[in-house]
């Protein structure tokens, strides 16, 4: 009894970590898909572009608190040129995203120097000299999940506040009315890639905190975080849509950790690891039959 | 001042579909002027006004607006001036967001859009105010989402939202013809009491002939591309229905029909 309570701790645990990692990645998705309604698919080499460039700079001997802040601009550097590829260029959504997501695999190659790069030894924002000192032992097995909290809070709450501002404003009425924001008179191609370089700067930070958290980096990490982030976006934003006072940002986070949730346990089952991304996709399928997503937009009834 | 001079406009150029909708067209609307169009499908009523706000390009010819040429000017800088209230009531509000975030949008339409706080909260009465003069009794409803509202309580939010700001031009894309009699009355009664609040010049595409002849200062009414009929001061006073159902006969007669 008491071992399979440990097993249950530890497991809830791993949940919540993984979880609040991908979460990040999740409020990145939600700005594109929910708010933009853009399908934005260089997510999946934003996500390990944010790991490439953290751990390359942790081996460098860079502050790892500073390489977030690099890699989310990494992230919305990517996610600007996705949109001018959109904007300038006139290229249809769906196709600047999958350019970006192709160019960003050779890209995250490049800046990684080769497929696979551990920092098992190296300081990262979850291990370092600091929380060796200050944090006492008995805490020492919560400081990730613990951390991991505090920075999606912290997250949450700029994101929460941004969407509230006249520029925010202007983000979620695109998504809602193109037509609208031409008649304000506003530039509907610049605020688009407002949008993008955001939201992709939301996957590279948590594909870097990712890395810190796993301790090593892999080219192929990518692969599916598309359709982690839209089912953790589709999961929290159905679950709570009856329930006003719960803020769509926070159903995301909550819809992050019920799919890592389902994820997990089917692993537990006895389903190899290797089924995983097989996994991902049945549950998303899953999902988006029982929500039947039918978003309420301008072009539908036009 | 607002000129159209010499505007063609073809439709798939070069293609076997090829179609000249205006070949040297020219209208000209004064200042205050409030002007009802109308005219049979196709005839070029929507194009026109498209090609004002800038939605669609033109092949030759220049756009006059207080003597200066916009006509390579993109279309939101253009709306900078114009306001436009669409046939679809949803055209111009958004619907997953509330009353207070649209007014506010609204609101702040020719001053930056930066990182102060969206809605600001002294201006609330004043929109409530406004809302108020609609009679639809929104402004007891500011914090629900447009997208839940009717089509006319969305259509008279639209019209509010696209005057609130200054503006010179009233661009309206038969924005009544969505809307069930009653209501429209409502909101034609509401347009012609914006427009003469505000003094604005005034375009108005319709396909309801009683708002043509009853509001407005001048009637046009276009045929292939043309204005075959333009009517204004006296001469419009004058005008009844029958007057301009007459030209409609008239012209299908010479289509052979």
């Amino acid at each position: 009894m008491a071992e399979f309570l440990v097993f249950l701790f530890n497991f809830i645990l791993g949940v919540l970590e993984e979880g609040f990692a991908y979460a990040i990645m999740a409020l990145g998705v939600y700005i594109t898909y929910k708010i933009l309604d853009f399908p934005d698919l260089s997510v999946d080499g934003t996500f390990p572009l944010g790991g490439a460039v953290a751990v390359v700079l942790i081996i460098a001997g860079v502050n790892p608190v500073l390489t977030l802040f690099i890699s989310f601009l990494a992230g919305a550097l990517a996610g600007t040129i996705a949109g001018l590829i959109h904007v300038k260029l006139k290229v249809r959504d769906l196709f600047s995203g999958i350019i970006m997501m192709t160019a960003l695999y050779s890209i995250n190659l490049r800046i990684a120097g080769k497929s696979n790069v551990a920092i098992f030894s190296k300081d990262t924002i979850f291990e370092n000299s600091f929380l060796e000192k200050y944090i006492p032992d008995s805490l020492k097995p919560y400081i990730t999940v613990i951390l991991l909290f505090i920075i999606i809070l912290i997250l949450k709450l700029i994101l929460d506040f941004y969407l509230n501002t006249k520029s925010g404003y202007l983000l979620r009425a695109i998504g809602d009315n193109p037509t609208l924001v031409t008649s304000l008179a506003v530039d509907k191609g610049k605020i688009k890639i407002i949008g993008l370089a955001l939201a992709n700067g939301f996957v590279a930070l948590s594909g870097a905190i990712y890395c810190q958290k796993s301790g090593f980096f892999e080219i192929s990490m990518g692969t599916g975080t598309m359709t982690i982030g839209l089912a953790s976006v589709i999961i929290g934003t159905n679950l709570f849509r009856k329930v006003s006072f719960i803020k769509s940002t926070t159903a995301v986070i909550i819809g992050s950790l019920l799919y890592k949730l389902c994820v997990s346990i089917a692993i537990s089952l006895g389903m190899p690891a290797s089924d995983l991304k097989l996994i991902t996709a049945i549950l998303f399928l899953g999902i988006l039959v029982i929500s039947n997503d039918r978003k309420r937009k301008v072009k539908s009834n036009a | 001042m607002l000129e159209l001079r010499n505007i063609n406009k073809f439709y798939n150029p070069g293609t076997i579909n090829e179609m000249c909708l205006f070949d040297g067209f020219n209208l000209t609307i004064k200042d205050q002027e409030f002007v009802s169009v109308v005219g049979s499908n196709g005839s070029g009523k929507t194009s026109m006004l498209n090609i004002i706000c800038g939605s669609i390009p033109i092949d030759r010819g220049r756009i006059i607006i207080n003597n200066k040429d916009i006509a390579n000017i993109p279309e939101f800088k253009r709306c900078r001036h114009i306001g436009r209230v669409y046939q679809n009531p949803s055209m111009g509000t958004c619907p997953n967001m509330t009353i207070l975030e649209n007014m506010s949008l609204a609101d702040n339409k020719g001053k930056p859009f930066n990182l102060s706080r969206g809605t600001t909260k002294s201006r609330i009465d004043y929109y409530r105010g406004l809302l108020r003069s609609l009679n639809l009794g929104l402004e007891d409803k500011l914090s629900i989402q447009v997208g839940s509202l009717s089509g006319g309580q969305r259509q008279a939010m639209s019209l509010l939202m696209s005057t609130m700001t200054p503006i010179e031009f009233l661009i309206l894309d038969e924005h009544t013809a969505a809307l069930d009699p009653k209501t429209a009355e409502v909101i034609m009664e509401l347009t012609d009491k914006i427009v003469k609040e505000k003094k604005l010049t005034t375009i108005m595409v319709t396909h309801n002939l009683r708002y043509a002849v009853e509001y407005g200062s001048r009637l046009i009414m276009m045929h292939q591309g043309n204005v075959i009929l333009d009517k204004s001061g006296e001469e419009k006073k004058n005008m009844k229905v029958d007057d301009i159902l007459d030209k409609f006969t008239q012209i299908s007669i010479e289509l052979g029909n």
